[in-house]
C-alpha cells in the first residue's frame, strides 16, 4: 500500500498546476483519495481577509476528485472531469491549509460519479462541498 | 446643453477602475489573467504557461484551471457591471477607485462546469453573461473557448452573493 501511495503522491506532483498550487496526497484508497493544499498568499482571492479564491479550492477538489476515480477498483486506465459542482459553505480560514476528501461512489462502463469534501481545520464545517462526473476509460478487453 | 467629455478622459476612467478591481485579486495575478474591455464588454484572456498544465501525456490544461478561469471571469464580469453603473451614474469616486478603493467582489455560492472538451495548452478566452443581477443573489453564466469561438470547450453556471452596498438598510 505505501508504494501505491507513494507512486500516486508521485502522479499528483508531475501534475504541472497541481504542484504549483502546493499539493500533496496524503491519503489512498480504493476509490477514495484525501489531498491537502497549503494556504498561499498567491491564491488568495480577497486580499482585505486573506481568504482563498474559490478557484484554488476548485484546482484541489478536482485534483482530490480525478486520483478517487484512478484509484477505484474498476481500475481505469484514464479520467476526465465530465462537470463538477462545488456549493461553498464558507470562506476558508485564512493560514490553515485546505484538505479535499473525494469519494468515488459509483461507476458504470465509462462513467464515474464522485463526491468531494473539503475542510480547513475545522473539519466538523466543511468549506466546501462538490459533486461530479468523470469519464472512465478502462484497459482495451477488460471486463467491466 | 454639456460638451461630452473627451475620449481620452472616459477612457482612461474606465480602464483603470477595471485595472484596479482585477488588481486586487492575488489569485489572478497567480493565473496570469487579464482583460481586454471594449465599452462594457470583457472578454477575459489567460494566455499559455506550462504552470497550466494538468495532463501532462496528452497534454491537457488542469482541470482545476479551468474551473478558476471560468470563476475568475463570471466574478470580475459581475463586478464590473456594477462598478460600470456606479462609475457612469457618479455614484461613486473614480479616483478612489483607481487608487485601489474598489467594491468588495460578490462571493460564490455555488458553482457548476460543464467540461466539453479537453483544454489545449494554448491561450484561453471567456466571456461571462449577467442573467440576473439583483439586490442581494446574481446568477451568471460563463462560457471559455480557445481558438474557434464557436466551439467552447467549457461552460460554468455561478450563483453569487451580492456585496452589501453603500445606503443598504439594515432591513
Amino acid at each position: 500500500m505505501t508504494d501505491i501511495l507513494t507512486i500516486a503522491r508521485q502522479f499528483i506532483q508531475a501534475l504541472p498546476y497541481s504542484r504549483a498550487l502546493g499539493m500533496e496526497l496524503t491519503e489512498l484508497g480504493p476509490g477514495r483519495a484525501t489531498i491537502t493544499m497549503p494556504w498561499d498568499a498567491r491564491l488568495v482571492g480577497d486580499p482585505a481577509t486573506g481568504v482563498l479564491h474559490g478557484g484554488a479550492i476548485s484546482a484541489l477538489m478536482d485534483t482530490a476528485s480525478g486520483a478517487s476515480v484512478m484509484s477505484h477498483p474498476a481500475a481505469p486506465t484514464s479520467t476526465a472531469t465530465l462537470d463538477l459542482r462545488i456549493d461553498y459553505m464558507r470562506p476558508a480560514t485564512p493560514g490553515q491549509s485546505i484538505t479535499a476528501r473525494a469519494e468515488c461512489h459509483h461507476v458504470t462502463r465509462s462513467v464515474a460519479f464522485v463526491r468531494v469534501t473539503a475542510c480547513d481545520d475545522d473539519t466538523a464545517r466543511p468549506v466546501a462541498m462538490g459533486t461530479g462526473a468523470f469519464t472512465l476509460e478502462r484497459a482495451k478487453g477488460a471486463t467491466p | 446643453m454639456k460638451r461630452p467629455e473627451p475620449v481620452q478622459v472616459v477612457k482612461s476612467r474606465r480602464d483603470s477602475a477595471l485595472a484596479a478591481l482585477v488588481a486586487a485579486v492575488p489569485y489572478i495575478q497567480f493565473l496570469g489573467i487579464r482583460f481586454d474591455r471594449r465599452g462594457d464588454e470583457l472578454t477575459a484572456w489567460l494566455p499559455y504557461s506550462e504552470m497550466l498544465i494538468g495532463n501532462p501525456t496528452l497534454p491537457a490544461l488542469h482541470g482545476g484551471v479551468t474551473a478558476s478561469f471560468l470563476e475568475v471571469t463570471a466574478l470580475i464580469g459581475l463586478a464590473w457591471s456594477s462598478l460600470w453603473d456606479d462609475l457612469e451614474a457618479g455614484r461613486i469616486d473614480p479616483a478612489g477607485v483607481a487608487a485601489g478603493q474598489v467594491p468588495p467582489l460578490p462571493k460564490t455560492i455555488d458553482f457548476t462546469v460543464d467540461y466539453l472538451r479537453a483544454g489545449l495548452p494554448r491561450d484561453c478566452y471567456a466571456r461571462a453573461t449577467v442573467n440576473r443581477s439583483g439586490r442581494r443573489f446574481a446568477s451568471v453564466q460563463v462560457e471559455a473557448w480557445q481558438d474557434n469561438r464557436a466551439r467552447p470547450f467549457a461552460l460554468g453556471s455561478v450563483h453569487c452573493l451580492m456585496p452589501e452596498r453603500a445606503g443598504d438598510g439594515a432591513a
